[in-house]
């Protein structure tokens, strides 16, 4: 068998690979669903009028989607460049635990200033959250992965000692959670009896934002660069350092941005179980989208039907809504062959 | 002072000590070997899972404890396998291709286990490995106790350490594996299959990858817990930069990584409620990533280290 690189893939062929590649991941693990006696028609169908069949499965699906949405943005744009973040759960964490702080009104602010503060603030977080392991990586060469992820535990930790120790809610009963921010701290609904936020408002336009930067900005251009071969980039005359800091910044901040955006938009108050893994989910939105922004928005949506609809589904049948995250493993990697696909053809050996 | 001084003195505590270092060791020991054949494996959190859980519910439908650790290995390898599969032949990112496969082990075991054991509120357990006393060996004082009456597990630990390092260093095979992991186009040169070596060194360094993740389950606890690998797989791979891609190091970094968990329980116990319990949490951690930047200066990667290879090829 021999790999055959493929000069020109078609437009089609790279919309419809991962299109293919999720219709595996469902046949795939219809084998589990099976397993349970649950018909897998019935199961994929449960899950399917969960995430989507009403207008309230719909918002929910798009409230899950937000975080996503903004943590998949992070993964894409470090990714472009090489910068391997694994860290988007603790920059999630970093941003929200800022959001409460000056949300919450424990910074004198006047009120009209409290909503971009706690939005902006925790952007911040997240992006100082990347900075220095970016610095690290690129003074000293210490692996990116390794250090963004051991923070994730860290700052779980901080977070953890925080909601035990100063920011504790005296009215919380005992429970480790932080007070709740101010009205004026708070997103607008978008729908009324719902859960859905403006908060789904700031992550498509940061989509857009990132797209139009991609495609139309020198910025765009040089992070490609930077990510398809530093050396020549450096060559070139592009500061690949500087490059890597800029990417950090956005990266780690738009991480932070979920985290804000979930307590200002939804929560309101934070508790250690504010994520349920956004942050490494965000890595398989990511991929999903084959990187691009616009990509992102859709994958988002996928996998946040995903879970929704697993949850619901669980609930009517004796499938463990753990299915979930194998579905989502499982088109990940399948997502992972189908474009190795696009890039080559197979070949009988001659 | 003195508490601490008699605490480094006493045999519970390194005994402790290397009770904890073993899972390190087993997963330290696993990257190795995929890393030092060129390929960066972070699926280890979730093959250790799947090893977790593989290894208990062998045990748990009735087989024998080394029966649970075989089944562990094979389940650790064929997930190996996979990786290998998307990374060696086919190139994929080895990074994300990792993440997915850590996603798949965890995600995977879990829906076993709740499906194996649909309703169960506190989990069921099984007979884990009995601490054995090495006879007249244990009986030396301090030393003795320590290293002498731990779980065969632990003994099998110290003895892969020596293995691996053994044909590593000392066998045709490890020379093979060495070499694909510096220069796969001068192996190749030399009638080596690259593909055939990396697959192989994978799936080997994933099963013993997978045992780390049974010694939980069968030695250290006798259950299967969620989130029971809790990170020690990350951990696992700073050691491995820690030790630059060698065994021993491996083992001392393991160690001193262990003796500083196992240190930090008890410090909490000495120093009380003067400091919240995170700060001693976050210590392992911060120390992980302290220990990667003294190291990393002096960082000897394996030079294809997550350079994929293709035959003909040219890079």
């Amino acid at each position: 068998m021999l790999f055959e690189p493929r000069a020109h893939p078609s437009a089609a062929l790279r919309v419809l690979a991962p299109a293919g590649a999720v219709v595996a991941a469902l046949a795939l693990c219809a084998a589990l669903i099976a397993w349970t006696g649950t018909g897998v028609g019935e199961a994929y169908a449960l899950l399917f009028q969960g995430a989507l069949g009403s207008q309230f499965a719909l918002a929910e699906t798009l409230t899950r989607a937000t975080p996503l949405m903004l943590t998949g943005l992070a993964a894409a744009v470090a990714f472009r460049a090489k910068l391997w973040n694994i860290g988007a759960e603790g920059q999630l964490y970093a941003g929200a635990l800022v959001a409460v702080i000056l949300g919450g009104g424990l910074v004198d602010l006047p009120g009209w200033a409290l909503l971009p503060a706690a939005l902006l603030g925790g952007a911040l977080a997240g992006s100082a959250l990347l900075v220095g392991p970016t610095v690290l990586k690129t003074r000293l060469g210490v692996d990116e992965v390794v250090t963004t992820l051991l923070l994730n535990f860290i700052v779980l930790l901080f977070v953890s000692m925080m909601l035990e120790g100063p920011l504790k809610d005296p009215m919380g009963m005992g429970w480790p959670q932080s007070a709740p921010v101010l009205p004026e701290a708070e997103l607008p609904r978008l729908l009324e009896r719902s859960r859905l936020h403006a908060g789904l408002v700031l992550a498509l336009v940061a989509a857009v934002a990132l797209w139009i930067m991609n495609t139309r900005t020198t910025w765009g251009y040089e992070i490609k660069a930077v990510g398809a071969n530093p050396a020549a980039a450096g060559f070139a005359g592009i500061p690949v350092n500087r490059v890597m800091l800029k990417v950090a910044v956005l990266s780690g901040g738009l991480a932070g941005l979920a985290g804000a955006a979930e307590i200002a938009g939804l929560r309101g108050y934070l508790t250690l179980d504010l994520s349920p893994g956004f942050g490494y989910s965000g890595i398989v939105v990511a991929m999903l989208a084959q990187l691009h922004p616009l990509g992102v928005v859709a994958a988002s949506v996928f996998v946040a039907a995903v879970f929704v609809g697993a949850d619901a589904m669980s609930r009517t049948v004796a499938v463990p809504n753990y299915i979930a995250e194998v579905l989502v493993a499982v088109s990940l990697l399948c997502v992972l062959v189908s474009s190795f696909l696009v890039r080559y053809r197979i070949r009988r050996s001659p | 002072m003195g508490e601490i001084a008699d605490l480094l003195l006493s045999a519970t505590f390194w005994a402790a000590t290397l009770r904890i270092a073993t899972p390190y060791i087993l997963g330290t020991l696993g990257e190795l070997v995929c890393e030092r054949a060129g390929v960066l494996n972070l699926g280890i959190e979730g093959i250790m899972t799947l090893g977790a859980l593989a290894g208990w519910m062998a045990v748990y439908q009735g087989a024998g404890l080394w029966t649970g650790v075989l089944v562990a290995a094979l389940a650790g390898a064929l997930l190996g396998l996979l990786h290998a599969l998307l990374t060696v032949p086919l190139g994929l990112s080895q990074h994300v291709t990792g993440i997915g496969v850590t996603l798949l082990g965890t995600s995977l075991s879990y829906y076993v286990y709740r499906m194996a054991l649909p309703q169960v509120s506190t989990p069921p357990t099984v007979e884990p490995f009995q601490p054995f006393a090495v006879p007249v060996l244990s009986d030396i004082p301090v030393i003795g106790p320590a290293l002498f009456t731990q779980t065969p597990l632990t003994y099998a630990a110290l003895a892969a350490v020596a293995l691996v390092a053994w044909v590593l260093y000392r066998t045709p095979a490890g020379l093979a594996v060495r070499m694909v992991g510096e220069n796969p186009a001068a192996a190749e040169a030399q009638g080596i299959d690259v593909t055939a070596v990396r697959v192989g060194a994978v799936m080997c360094g994933s099963a013993l990858m997978a045992v780390g993740g049974a010694f939980l389950t069968l030695s250290a606890f006798n259950a299967f817990f969620f989130n029971m690998i809790n990170g020690r797989g990350w951990i696992c791979i700073a050691l491995v930069v820690f030790a630059s891609w060698r065994p021993g190091k491996a083992l001392l970094g393991a160690v001193l990584f262990a003796a500083f968990d196992a240190f930090q329980l008890r410090l909490q116990q000495i120093v009380g409620p003067a400091l919240p319990y995170q700060v001693f949490l976050m210590l392992p951690y911060l120390l992980s990533i302290l220990a990667l930047v003294v190291m990393s200066r002096r960082a000897a990667y394996p030079r294809a280290l997550m350079i994929p290879f293709r035959k003909g090829e040219r890079h």
